[in-house]
Parts: structure tokens; C-alpha cells; sequence
């Protein structure tokens, strides 16, 4: 079963990275949001080291889901899910491992990225440090949310932007927190780990129940 | 080992397609599906590997732990190769040997079986469709699983592919392996039944067809 589930993280992973897969779409993204910010805003600098954190996360949370509604749906066109769901993996395994396979492609990147991204919108290393915490422990919980609106993307064609409509509004706790924890580096009454903790939590949480939501999803729409 | 399928039926949208369908294959053999376009032939495999539920019925398979988790143990091949064309014919295989378990030939002696020796590094994407039909035929070697769901397994392949094909399916069948495949092309198979599909056309419109249907 571990083979199995290595076997396909290894595949997707490769199918991301290769020409056309689209893993690099989504820093690109990021990066054209962050930039074009302070174009936006006009170049107060005390306001963008205000703001900066919130403008990088809603870049890095609309960057996660780019890609997401053809992970199911690609799958589902070449006939590859119908041999998948036959293999002794669980299919809460499969979502699990195809999930897994996008944080490290999309996901990650972003978390990577975001520190050099930051000096463009004048942020304090110490804000700096704490965004990319959050991004790296929030990214995941964006991404296993986003399993359950692939998952329904699979089933209809041109699924694209139901996916974004669909995840959006449940990645708004996962916004809050992790928003209010990079706050806290400019200073507050609530230390920086409150809501890093809340936030850790949502993590676990989504990545646990996101496969499980995103199997009984695509068992519902499949049948 | 036997496959055994109960009154099956099958409904696509408001139409039945058959009805009261029993199937029963022992070990060794292989069921030859037949029967005009639309008679349910692919709907069949699919109830059958568990990917699509029956109207009514049940599929099991006698002889191995969970007789209901079919699917568990079979191969499916459909109309659509599931391969990644972005990958070589080779990480095709070789993901699916790992992926379906129970590891049979190796990746390259299943490819030389096929008559894909030597190709194994193209992407999938330059293969001929005959090519790609082979490639699916061999993911039915790496991995060793007793029952074969073949939709219609011949396509696309070469005279000299066919007989291959029909080699291949006939050593399965003597080493106790189980297979139903629906086709319009003649398979040379031995021993095999025949199905045809379409004598179990429902007798009226199946939106018109009471619930206690006349047997």
C-alpha cells in the first residue's frame, strides 16, 4: 500500500514538474500579484509593510488553487482514475497522495519564494519570518481544502473557476488566522502564537478530512 | 475461482439496457460479449469491476477473500488507455505495476511481450494509437491479477498485434485466469461462452417497463 501511494506521489510530482504540468504557474502567479500591488496601492511604504502580509497571503491563497481543478479531472478524461480506484489504495489514500503531490509543486514553491517576494512590499524580517511560518503551515490546509472542489471538478467539464468558488469561502478561517499571526510581528496584545497554534490545527484538520471528503465526493459523483 | 453476477440490470438515464442478466464464468474460461452498439456492452464491464453500480443485482467473485470487492482483483481495460502522455511508455508501466500491486512480469518483459521492446523511453504522447493499445495490454502483464474486463481490447491493433493479443489472453486462461471482453471482432479465444446483449433488450420502453416486470 505504501508503494502504491509513493508510486503515484512519485507520477504526479513528475507529471507537475514536466514541461506543460504547470507547477511553476503558480509562483509566477504570486509574483505578478505581489507585484503589481504596490503599483496599485502608490509607494506609501508604511502602509504596504501594513498591509504586505494580507496582500501575500490572498496571492499565495488564490496561487494554491491554480492547477487544482484539473487534478481530479485530468485523471478522470484519460481514463486513469476508473484503473486507480480498482487498486487496493483506499481512494482517501489516493486523494491523499495526489494532494500531497500539489502542495510539494505549487504549494511549497510559494512558501520558498515568499521571503524575496516580501522585500517588495516592505516588510520587517521579523513579519518576513512569520509570514513564511504561516505560508508553509496554511499552504497545506488551502490545498486539502481544495482536494474536495477537484474532486467535484472531476465530475463536470470546464470546472475551472467552481473550484476557486466553491473552496474559497472555506479557506476563510485559514485566512483569518494566519493573517492575524503575521500581524502580531508588528506588534499587538496577542503573542504570535495564539493564532499560529489555531492555525496549525486548521492544518491538521484539513489534511486529514480533505482526502476523506474528497473520496466521498468523488464516490458520489462517479457512482 | 467463478465470477457469478445475479439478475443484473442496467439503466442509463431513463432507459433500461438489459435486465435479469445472470453471468457466471469458472476459472479458465472467458465470457465473449456481444451485441449491437448501445446494448450495454461497456456499461456491463463497468458494473462488473465495480466502477458503475447495477439497477439491480449483485456481482461476486467466488473463491477469494471479500467475493464482493470485484475490482480488487480484476484488470480493467476500457476504450481509454489511461496513459500520462507526458511520460515515457516505460514510467507509464512501471507507475502502474506499482499502483495495481501484486507485481507480475517486470516492466521491460512485459513491453518485449507486447512488441514495444525498444520503445520504452518515448513519451506516450509519440506512440501510435496501435501502440498505446499495446502499451494498455501490457499493464494487464505487470500486474497479477486473475480476473480481465477487456472493452473492446482489440482496437487499433495490427493483424499480427491481434494474434498476440489472442496468445496472451489464451495463456491466462490455462494458468486459471478469468476474462470477459466485449467485441465486435472475432477473438479467438478457447474455452469461451458467448453473450449476446441484445437478447436482453427490456420487451417495452423502459419508461413504460412496471417495477414487477413480467419473470
Amino acid at each position: 500500500m505504501g508503494r502504491a501511494f509513493l508510486a503515484l506521489l512519485r507520477r504526479d510530482l513528475a507529471l507537475a514538474l514536466r514541461a506543460g504540468g504547470g507547477a511553476g504557474l503558480g509562483v509566477v502567479f504570486f509574483l505578478a500579484v505581489v507585484v503589481i500591488t504596490p503599483f496599485a496601492i502608490g509607494p506609501d511604504l508604511a502602509l504596504l509593510a501594513r498591509i504586505g502580509p494580507a496582500i501575500l497571503w490572498i496571492g499565495a491563497l488564490l496561487a494554491s488553487l491554480i492547477g487544482l481543478d484539473r487534478l481530479f479531472a485530468a485523471d478522470a478524461e484519460d481514463g486513469s482514475l476508473d484503473v486507480m480506484v480498482m487498486a487496493d489504495l483506499p481512494l482517501e489514500l489516493i486523494a491523499g497522495a495526489k494532494g500531497l503531490a500539489h502542495w510539494i509543486a505549487t504549494g511549497l514553491p510559494l512558501v520558498v519564494a515568499a521571503p524575496v517576494l516580501s522585500l517588495l512590499l516592505n516588510l520587517s524580517p521579523a513579519s518576513i519570518g512569520a509570514l513564511t511560518l504561516t505560508l508553509l503551515v496554511g499552504t497545506p490546509a488551502i490545498t486539502f481544502l481544495g482536494l474536495v472542489g477537484a474532486a467535484f471538478a472531476a465530475a463536470f467539464r470546464r470546472g475551472g473557476l467552481l473550484v476557486a468558488v466553491l473552496v474559497m469561502p472555506l479557506t476563510i478561517p485559514v485566512l483569518i488566522f494566519a493573517v492575524a499571526a503575521t500581524g502580531t510581528a508588528l506588534g499587538g496584545t496577542v503573542a504570535f502564537g495564539t493564532p499560529f497554534r489555531v492555525l496549525l490545527g486548521l492544518s491538521l484538520a484539513c489534511i486529514v478530512l480533505g482526502p476523506v471528503a474528497a473520496a466521498a465526493a468523488l464516490r458520489a459523483t462517479r457512482g | 475461482m467463478r465470477l457469478a453476477a445475479e439478475g443484473l440490470s442496467c439503466r442509463r438515464g431513463a432507459r433500461l439496457l438489459f435486465e435479469g442478466l445472470d453471468v457466471s464464468v469458472p476459472a479458465g474460461h472467458a465470457l465473449v460479449v456481444t451485441g449491437p452498439n448501445g446494448t450495454g456492452k461497456s456499461s456491463l464491464l463497468r458494473i462488473l469491476a465495480g466502477l458503475a453500480a447495477p439497477e439491480a443485482g449483485q456481482v461476486r467473485l467466488e473463491g477469494v477473500e471479500e467475493p464482493e470487492r470485484v475490482g480488487g482483483h480484476a484488470h480493467y481495460l476500457g476504450h481509454l488507455d489511461a496513459h500520462k502522455l507526458a511520460l515515457s511508455a516505460q514510467e507509464n508501466l512501471a507507475f502502474w505495476r506499482d499502483m495495481l500491486g501484486r507485481p507480475g512480469l517486470s516492466v521491460d518483459e512485459a513491453m518485449e511481450e507486447v512488441g514495444l521492446g525498444g520503445l520504452g523511453a518515448l513519451p506516450a504522447a509519440v506512440l501510435s494509437a496501435g501502440q498505446k493499445r499495446r502499451l494498455a495490454l501490457a499493464r494487464l502483464l505487470v500486474a497479477d491479477r486473475p480476473l480481465w474486463l477487456l472493452d473492446e481490447p482489440t482496437t487499433a491493433l495490427d493483424r499480427q498485434a491481434q494474434a498476440s493479443f489472442s496468445a496472451l489472453a489464451r495463456a491466462h486462461l490455462e494458468t486459471g485466469g478469468l476474462m470477459v471482453a466485449a467485441t465486435h471482432a472475432p477473438l479467438d479465444l478457447t474455452p469461451s461462452f458467448e453473450l449476446d446483449l441484445g437478447a436482453f433488450r427490456p420487451r417495452r420502453p423502459a419508461a413504460l417497463a412496471p417495477a414487477e416486470a413480467s419473470f
